[in-house]
């Protein structure tokens, strides 16, 4: 379903990987793993499509990223470091954005339902600048709740920042949705155990 | 240009799309658009300051269009061949396009303020003021805030990739709003100061006027491309310099 | 499609009304500005009058470019950008959506307020009409050719100072047209022609400013 072949990544005068390629289909989990600085955020960008890599292409259902663009974007969640959080907005307003951006159609009613279930229902009103930082993450991570039905999760550093109760429910969201048949690419610093068959992707052998 | 060159680069012409291997021709180049800047220039000169005849209202004052001209010709000529480059840059995704769109920059830059200072230096004696709000002037003036805005730009950012590509951007939104400026800054100039003075009162132009005008932008332009090969050269070890080839280069040098 | 640029509008408009603030300190900035310039050139009114159209287009320039550099940089800062740019919807869709919600926020309450401060130079009441319609048509312009520096110096050092030596340059034709008009309407001829020419001026940039703007947005997230 997602392939990437020979991509290499360039960041300022250091060449991150070259040769990288991997392919992934469907109920499958991929860890990029990789020490600090090994390009492990370029990569998940690369995937996602924000980045050009400086050499190969990355492919969906045989099509390179580059030419679907939004056909793309609309089977895919990525998230990144940021929380795309805003202080100003409530947790509901939030979520609500970045769901109506994704291209998915959602009420209220779903929306607070997925804050619920993160356990940021009494949360759901309040501006974002009385949260904490683990609950900012949780109001960014619910959007996964909402998007069961999109092929390709991308998440960059799921658990930071997550109390272990938290980390727990990520993982079986994550599980649920490999058994569903779906695909996820992630990273992460703590030990992931996720049930199911995870491959692992080791950029530091990539490296040069 | 010698036609050795020429048959071999279009032989294969994306082969010197590559930094490394333009390089070498880049070198090969320079000395004969500089040759031929030189030759040009003099010639141009000397048609300028002798065979032209003096005119009879300006005196010989008017003889700085000779560079005036030519320069500000280059200025606007210069832009949209950087824009080109920037584009082709943006469109084919080559190295070398953005570079070269970089190297063009200094030398618009440069015509652009040579054609401001002849212009006050010949608006001194003929108008009697160093700087009036002439339609050719201002634009001349925006013309070199854009070059000035395209090089502060790319000075900005640190990642060359996204310099090459940000300056194209604005490059390619200059080059479609000069015009519009231009034509602009002629209505309000019409509008503020009907035709009291213009650049348009110069004296109608003899033939030979015209030769050593046309002699003196081609030696701008043969000196434009010099400069900016030259200048390509430094950029392009700048940018590779942690590649093999440069790191063998240097040491031949050494 | 629709729904993300009702989605933008609406979540910018919640933001510029939760930080009233910003919004103010622009509107000030442009009515400071105005009244500065009595001050330095004397109270003489038939030179103020001769300077009135001027001085205005002048302050909302520079008024709707500092609230410029906060179009795109907050989003940047947050990741909201990167949501954008993964959007089902089409950036130059998103974009669209951020200028308008720019210039309701921004451009809007100068085109309000100026009639007031051109009371200030003495202009008379058909010329406060003329100078009203020409901000009217002439400050979305602003914005949305503002957009382009913005996102073209999104992250970068000294990003505010840049991105008015970028802009400035390129508002000018807007500042001449814009300005014109009142002046050729105090010449007692009618600026229909000037009216056209900006309102030509605001349908090309609809159409080309987007596209620029996608673009560099996606170069900046590189």
């Amino acid at each position: 379903m997602l392939e990437a072949a020979n991509l290499e990544c360039v960041r300022g005068d250091r060449r991150l990987f070259s040769g990288l390629g991997f392919s992934l289909s469907g109920g499958e989990l991929l860890r990029v793993a990789g020490a600090n600085g090994s390009g492990k955020t370029s990569l998940l960008r690369i995937v996602c499509g924000l980045l050009s890599p400086a050499e190969g292409e990355v492919r969906w259902r045989g099509s390179s990223i580059r030419s679907l663009r939004e056909e793309y974007w609309k089977e895919i969640v990525y998230l990144g470091h940021s929380n795309a959080v805003k202080d100003e907005l409530t947790a509901a307003e939030n979520l609500t954005v970045a769901c109506t951006l994704a291209g998915m159609k959602v009420d209220r009613g779903l929306v607070l339902a997925a804050l619920h279930r993160f356990g940021l229902a009494e949360c759901a009103a309040l501006p974002s600048k009385a949260l904490s930082q683990g609950q900012r993450r949780r109001v960014s991570l619910a959007r996964l709740i909402l998007s069961e039905n999109l092929p390709l999760w991308i998440l960059d550093e799921p658990f930071t920042a997550l109390d272990a109760a938290a980390v727990d429910y990520v993982r079986t969201l994550i599980a649920q949705h490999v058994a569903r048949g779906a695909a996820v690419v992630f990273t992460t610093h703590q030990e992931a155990e996720i049930v199911g068959t995870m491959s692992t992707l080791d950029l530091d052998t990539w490296a040069n | 240009m010698t036609g050795h060159n020429w048959t071999r680069a279009s032989v294969n012409w994306f082969k010197y799309s590559s930094p490394q291997t333009f390089f070498p021709l880049a070198a090969k180049l320079v000395p004969w658009f500089g040759a031929a800047a030189a030759l040009l220039c003099v010639a141009g000169l000397y048609i300028g300051f002798f065979v032209a005849p003096t005119d009879a209202q300006q005196g010989e004052a008017y003889r700085i269009i000779f560079i005036h001209v030519p320069a500000a010709w280059m200025s606007m000529f210069i832009y949209v061949v950087m824009a080109f480059w920037a584009g082709a840059g943006l469109v084919f995704n080559t190295r070398l396009s953005g570079m070269m769109a970089s190297a063009l920059a200094p030398s618009g830059a440069l015509m652009t303020f040579i054609a401001l200072w002849t212009g006050a230096l010949w608006g001194k004696p003929t108008w009697g003021t160093w700087w009036v709000w002439d339609a050719r002037l201002t634009s001349e003036l925006i013309l070199l805030f854009l070059y000035f805005g395209f090089m502060a730009l790319q000075a900005a950012i640190d990642n060359p990739r996204r310099a090459d590509k940000a300056g194209a951007v604005l490059a390619l939104t200059g080059v479609v709003n000069i015009p519009i400026i231009y034509f602009s800054v002629q209505w309000w100039n019409t509008l503020h100061q009907g035709a009291s003075v213009s650049l348009k009162s110069a004296p109608s132009m003899a033939a030979t006027m015209f030769a050593g005008m046309i002699v003196m932008a081609l030696g701008f332009w043969m000196y434009s491309i010099a400069a900016a090969l030259l200048r390509v050269r430094c950029i392009i070890l700048e940018r590779e310099h942690r590649s093999d080839w440069v790191a063998q280069h240097m040491g031949t040098l050494k | 499609m629709l729904t993300a640029l009702r989605c933008v509008i609406y979540r910018d408009l919640l933001l510029a009304m939760r930080r009233r603030a910003d919004v103010l300190t622009a509107l000030l900035f442009f009515v400071i500005v105005v009244s500065l310039f009595p001050l330095g050139v004397g109270p003489e009114a038939n030179l103020l009058r001769t300077i009135a159209p001027g001085v205005i287009w002048v302050a909302a320039l520079l008024a709707s470019m500092l609230s410029l550099t906060r179009m795109f940089s907050a989003d940047h800062a947050d990741g909201t950008l990167e949501q954008m740019l993964l959007s089902a919807a089409p950036l130059g869709a998103i974009v669209i959506a951020k200028v308008i919600a720019h210039w309701l926020v921004s451009g809007l309450p100068l085109v309000l307020i100026a009639p007031i401060l051109a009371l200030q130079f003495d202009l008379n009441q058909s010329l406060l009409w003329v100078l009203t319609l020409s901000l009217l048509i002439g400050t979305p312009v602003l914005s949305l050719i503002g957009a382009i520096g913005a996102a073209l110096t999104l992250g970068l050092r000294g990003g505010g100072i840049l991105l008015s030596l970028l802009v400035l340059p390129l508002y000018v034709p807007v500042l001449i047209i814009g300005a014109g008009t009142v002046d050729i309407a105090s010449a007692g001829l009618s600026a229909q022609a000037h009216f056209l020419v900006l309102g030509a001026f605001l349908v090309v940039a609809a159409v080309f400013a987007p596209w620029a703007v996608a673009a560099a947005l996606r170069i900046s997230a590189e």
